[in-house]
């Protein structure tokens, strides 16, 4: 059995792919793309009268495919169904870094879903609190709600809007601007960087439309998105080149972080590095700028 | 387990298997066709004895349609037949235990 690293918290999630978890042919493979994350689906992909099958197909895809640096999250279905207690108990039973919540409205449902993962996880011997949740956003309810939602578990990693539903409930369809969903987006935004958990957009579900998608995922990282959600592997090298730090931005950094260290250590709080004002401030967004570049394989600094 | 009534799980789609079991009463009679049947005909006739063994399952006819399935896709078919035919597959399922 493959044990997968214990989960973390806050980590790179530029892309995460939705896969069928009915399909074999889908999953078997799916760490070789390079997304961030993977979504194994138990939800809307797989048809009504096969949950059961999904679950038999995802507990030993979790167990037997080593799926390396990518993450595994599970989405389960509402809490509006049968289902999503035995897809909790698959999930952690079969080692999932974490669950997407679909649907979620309320902090309830997160506590909800929390008490039964936890159940799960002393059920299997799991260590409780490994099981990372995310919460989907789906209607304006979901959105009203985002802050609570973000801050009802110290498992959230973070949240993501779901496009087809929200758009639906707000009796608008896609603009190629994003004006049906520019107030969804940055009220969810905002609530998650006030709860301090990271930020995810929906699915571009025209595979033919490049120009569409290059736009909404530049206006994405513009909005301050962490990533994005994708149907398919084709639309990952995209959105990792647009959400990869400039040359310009890696050495700017780099320099922020050092004369940091160096002028806290002589005593100094605020300095000027290229002419430009620096203080504590500028630190974490410095350090995560490194963090992307190391991780686009621009940076092999020691910082 | 014993299969209870008939039931299938999976699929012909390429690396899925479609698994077919019905109950009886002379042993394990099992029936596998593959579009691989010549390089791991025997692999997979391994697979699904020894899946129905850790399910306990004595007596039945199998039928295996196997259009390249990996091992672990061969166990989660013939462990949810199985399951589907007892009306036991939906929930309350004992992951880690017989199914591993």
């Amino acid at each position: 059995m493959i044990k997968r690293p214990k989960p973390e918290r806050f980590r790179l999630r530029r892309t995460m792919m939705f896969m069928n978890a009915q399909k074999p042919g889908l999953i078997k493979d799916a760490y070789i793309y390079g997304c961030d994350s993977i979504m194994l689906d138990l939800e809307d992909a797989v048809a009504e009268n096969q949950k059961d099958a999904a679950r038999f197909s995802l507990y030993h895809a979790l167990t037997t495919i080593d799926y390396g640096d990518t993450e595994v999250i599970v989405r389960i279905n509402g809490l509006d169904t049968p289902h999503w207690q035995e897809d909790i108990r698959v999930c952690v039973a079969g080692g999932a870094d974490g669950i997407r919540i679909a649907k979620c409205e309320s902090a309830q449902d997160v506590k909800t879903v929390e008490a039964a993962v936890e159940a799960a996880e002393r059920e299997f011997g799991v260590e409780v609190g490994r099981t990372l949740l995310m919460a989907a956003l789906e209607s304006p309810k979901g959105i009203l709600n985002a802050y609570e939602i973000c801050t009802a578990s110290d498992r959230m990693l973070g949240c993501a809007i779901s496009g087809g539903d929200f758009r639906k409930c707000m009796q608008t369809k896609f603009q190629k601007d994003g004006i049906d969903m520019l107030v969804a987006r940055g009220q969810m935004l905002m609530a998650a960087r006030a709860a301090g958990v990271q930020c995810f957009d929906t699915v571009f579900t025209d595979l033919d439309d490049n120009e569409g998608f290059e736009a909404e995922v530049r206006q994405n990282k513009a909005m301050g998105f962490d990533g994005k959600s994708l149907i398919n592997p084709k639309q990952i090298r995209l959105v990792h080149e647009i959400f990869a730090p400039t040359e310009k931005e890696v050495l700017q950094a780099e320099k922020i972080v050092r004369a940091f260290r160096e002028q806290s250590a002589a005593g100094v709080g605020v300095f000027t590095v290229d002419g430009k004002m620096i203080d504590v401030a500028f630190i974490p967004g410095a350090e995560r700028t490194l963090k992307l570049a190391r991780a686009c394989g621009m940076y092999e600094g020691d910082l | 387990m014993q299969i209870e009534k008939n039931a299938m799980a999976g699929t012909l789609e390429s690396s899925d298997a479609m698994v077919t079991v019905e109950p009886g009463n002379a042993g394990i009679e099992l029936e596998i066709s593959s579009s691989v049947m010549n390089q791991y005909g025997r692999q997979i006739r391994a697979t699904v004895l020894e899946t129905l063994a850790r399910l306990g399952v004595t007596d039945g006819r199998v039928t295996v349609v196997d259009k390249g399935a990996l091992d672990c896709t061969l166990k989660a078919r013939v462990e949810c037949a199985v399951f589907r035919s007892c009306g036991k597959s939906d929930a309350g399922i004992p992951w880690g235990g017989v199914i591993k």
